[in-house]
């Protein structure tokens, strides 16, 4: 009898191309793009052959410049060159550190802090998109085709409006964005997977302007975060800001203009990279007010004024590890990434806290695009058999609502396993209220003001009802991009009202759309080419998907249930190739709902069968 | 939808006997085995209708994990499925002379942080972690045993004390980090 094969789940037994998918790490200082190519994860290099795109972009009347062109102008032309944007990701004026000193004007408008250039006001969404495309693009010529989808790494202590502004400039750029994954994360499946870890470990990710600590069991390819925490505003800028102020300090130099910041900030940091090797780090520069600048920065000095920035890093790691239940002697191994943790006052700092030498024999600022590639060539399909492991990520920040006083009550406490949801029911205080606002809060505060708010909305129409007769059913959903969703339900009506959290801090879908017309302007025929060669791929991509799962699991299948089935099948087969995009999306919507049964069988014939396998190792040992 | 399987209950899923006492290592090895079956990141290049399965599975089976693997969660859900309700929110009927007892402890853990007395506040926290156990092997017993009621009770003397532990150990921390 001929054996029964039983493929993998996420190991398709069609033959089919492989994807191109990318990894990219969008750094608040520089951002880099990697690929799988034959099994190995590799950074992908620019023309000059540099791994490293500087986060920077420049806006010129004519046209947009990003990268080490753009950096080279920044102190020559600082309103129009906007650098570290990630920090203002999300973010409003009043959220942001060191704003006065920063030589942008900026606009307050709609939540988040926007930059007036010469091309016009830009959201850091924008800003950040231009990054992004460059990579896309530079992945585009390195690897001769059409990228399928990608990998974009964030810190793991952003909060929702923080992920939600990535994944927009994400979209912005064109890409599919086929899982936001935390930095320290990505790092983790880079080490471990490179070194065969097993145990408890510990990665300290210090980079330009994000600070993040995770703490992950490794243990048969499942890397499982117990618990993340971190400052998502404390990193290497910040330590460039200590010896710029040191510097002025010393030189005893007047209020500066927005060009001779910008360069004594750029020597500031120069002096800081220095003291990685050395003992002192000489700074001279003739500033455009003619003041000539010419002090030396110890390293015993530099250690000094960056004490307490060190001791901000430390706090969080102490945190996570309680709440992972854990004590430092139990790390096995601390991972270091990011640029700013080659400075030697942190090195030594972490060294003690855990009485362990870090890790270091991996490139920090590699590590973390190495692990998106690694985990963006598996969700594409890419998977080869045996490379099987599995990611157990977390959310950083409870997420709760308001009630009564303006307290939160937490509905998903942080350091939850994603994707997750949790349902809690409220009633109304009022006889006879019809509409309740509701509240979405994240954070660990008791109080809502020192909670970020992430979205309201209200249930409205609900029928007139005593107080406290009402019940009030609200869903919080995160996926695994540790993105929320929120919908409220009058459990006696049924009245319903759901949002996506988006509003507060993110753009509208609308928004989106603008700006890629804007984009795209001069050829308006392109974005719909795009838009129709994007539902056809992904139509072509459901009608393989099918097969597989028909070809190993067509038994669980009712003869009517298969008949309509294949019906739709022929019926997306129909107009896969026309020029109708509805027509396309319509047999797409209609063959997803007509196999949801089928779909749902099948996780659970999987789940089955993996139990009955598991327990059959447990007889055997 | 008659076979499809997320209406067990937490146990039967991980197919588990409906114990409190129950293994723990098994109960680890299987959410795992579970989630490297039904995880997004396993089907996030098929079909949306597949998509959503995976995300409905990996939600429920990290809700199903988490309330096992905690005591606390463990308990409750235990009573939950026998029907009986320890009106936690509701039913504060609890013996006098436990409640003083609760409000004397809050007392001294609130001295204790506002002088800042991390000895005190450590030796509290010990006492606390010892009487939880204990507590936990009480409410086990009485689980094990069909002891409805009195599981019921032994659950809200507990959720008093984690809650007391939670703040000793909040105490504990701001004082720390200060």
């Amino acid at each position: 009898m001929a054996l029964l094969q039983i493929s993998e789940p996420g190991e398709s037994t069609a033959p089919h191309q492989h994807r191109l998918a990318i990894g990219i790490d969008l750094g608040t200082t520089n951002s880099l793009v990697a690929t799988v190519r034959s099994g190995m994860a590799v950074v992908l290099k620019d023309e000059q052959g540099r791994s490293l795109l500087p986060s920077v972009v420049r806006y010129k009347a004519d046209k947009t410049v990003v990268g080490y062109e753009a950096q080279l102008k920044q102190s020559e032309d600082p309103k129009n060159t906007v650098i570290s944007a990630k920090r203002f990701m999300g973010r409003g004026r009043n959220d942001i550190a060191h704003i006065e000193s920063m030589p942008y004007d900026f606009v307050d408008e709609g939540g988040m802090v926007k930059i007036k250039t010469v091309q016009g006001v830009k959201s850091p969404v924008e800003v950040s998109a231009e990054i992004l495309k460059a990579l896309r693009e530079r992945a585009e010529a390195s690897l001769g085709g059409e990228i399928t989808g990608a990998v974009i790494t964030v810190p793991a202590y952003f909060d929702d409006a923080q992920r939600q502004a990535t994944k927009d400039a994400a979209t912005l750029a064109g890409l599919n964005v086929l899982r936001l994954l935390n930095e320290p994360t990505a790092a983790a499946i880079a080490y471990g997977l490179d070194n065969a870890s097993e145990g408890i470990y510990a990665v300290y990710d210090l980079g330009g302007g994000t600070f993040d600590i995770s703490i992950l069991r490794l243990s048969r390819g499942i890397f499982e975060v117990l618990a993340t925490g971190g400052d998502s505003a404390l990193g290497g800028d910040d330590f460039d800001q200590r010896v710029f102020c040191w510097i002025i300090e010393q030189a005893k130099l007047a209020p500066l203009s927005a060009g001779d910041s910008r360069l004594l900030l750029t020597k500031a940091r120069e002096a800081k990279e220095y003291l990685t090797n050395h003992g002192e780090a000489p700074i001279t520069v003739r500033l455009s007010s003619g003041e000539y600048v010419d002090v030396a920065l110890t390293s015993e000095t530099f250690t000094e004024i960056t004490r307490t920035l060190v001791q901000k890093t430390i706090a969080p790691t102490r945190k996570a590890l309680r709440d992972a239940g854990l004590t430092p002697e139990e790390v096995k191994g601390v991972v270091m990434v990011g640029g700013s943790t080659r400075m030697p006052q942190i090195q030594k700092a972490i060294g003690d806290f855990f009485g362990q030498e870090p890790l270091n024999n991996l490139d920090p600022d590699k590590v973390v695009t190495l692990g998106a590639a690694t985990q963006a060539n598996l969700l594409a399909g890419n998977r080869a058999p045996g490379d099987d492991w599995l990611l157990l990520d977390v959310i950083p920040l409870s997420l709760g609502l308001e009630t009564m006083g303006g307290l939160v009550e937490k509905i998903i406490p942080r350091n939850s396993t994603i994707p997750v949801a949790r349902a809690q029911e409220f009633t109304t205080y009022k006889d006879g209220q019809t509409a309740m606002a509701i509240h979405v809060v994240q954070g660990e505060r008791e109080l809502v003001s020192d909670c970020r708010s992430l979205a309201r909305f209200e249930l409205r129409d609900m029928p007139a009802m005593v107080a406290g007769a009402a019940r009030i059913r609200v869903t919080f959903q995160v996926d695994a991009d540790g993105l929320l969703s929120v919908s409220a339900r009058e459990q006696t009506s049924g009245k319903e009202a759901r949002v996506e959290v988006k509003p507060s801090y993110g753009l509208s879908d609308d928004e989106i759309a603008g700006m890629l017309k804007d984009g795209f302007s001069h050829a308006a025929s392109d974005v719909k080419r795009r838009a129709l060669r994007e539902v056809q791929v992904d139509a072509q991509r459901l009608l393989e998907a099918i097969d597989a799962a028909l070809r190993e699991d067509a038994h669980l299948l009712e003869a009517a249930e298969r008949q309509r089935i294949d019906a739709d099948i022929v019926k997306l087969k129909a107009v896969i190739e026309g020029e109708d995009k509805s027509a396309i999306d319509a047999a797409v919507h209609q063959l997803s709902h007509t196999t949801e049964d089928f779909a749902a069988r099948r996780m659970d014939q999987s789940v089955k069968r993996a139990l009955a396998g598991k327990k059959l190792e447990e007889l055997d040992l | 939808m008659a076979d499809f399987d997320l209406t067990r209950d937490h146990f039967a899923l991980f197919e588990l006997a409906p114990v409190f006492s129950l293994d723990t290592v098994a109960l680890d090895q299987r959410y795992r085995e579970v989630q490297t079956r039904v995880h997004p990141d396993k089907h996030a290049h098929l079909s949306t209708a597949e998509q959503r399965v995976a995300m409905q599975w990996a939600t429920h089976a990290n809700e199903a994990y988490q309330t096992l693997k905690s005591p606390l969660k463990r308990a409750q859900y235990m009573l939950a499925l026998r029907g009986v309700d320890p009106q936690v929110e509701r039913n504060t009927a609890m013996p006098m002379e436990f409640l003083v007892q609760q409000l004397e402890c809050r007392e001294v853990v609130a001295e204790a942080r506002s002088e800042h007395d991390l000895d005190a506040l450590e030796e509290l926290q010990h006492d606390m972690r010892k009487e939880i156990k204990a507590e936990y092997a009480t409410v086990g017993q009485e689980l094990d045993a069909g002891a409805n009621e009195a599981a019921a009770q032994t659950v809200r003397r507990l959720l008093f004390k984690e809650k007391l532990l939670h703040e000793i150990e909040d105490a504990i921390e701001t004082i720390e980090t200060a």
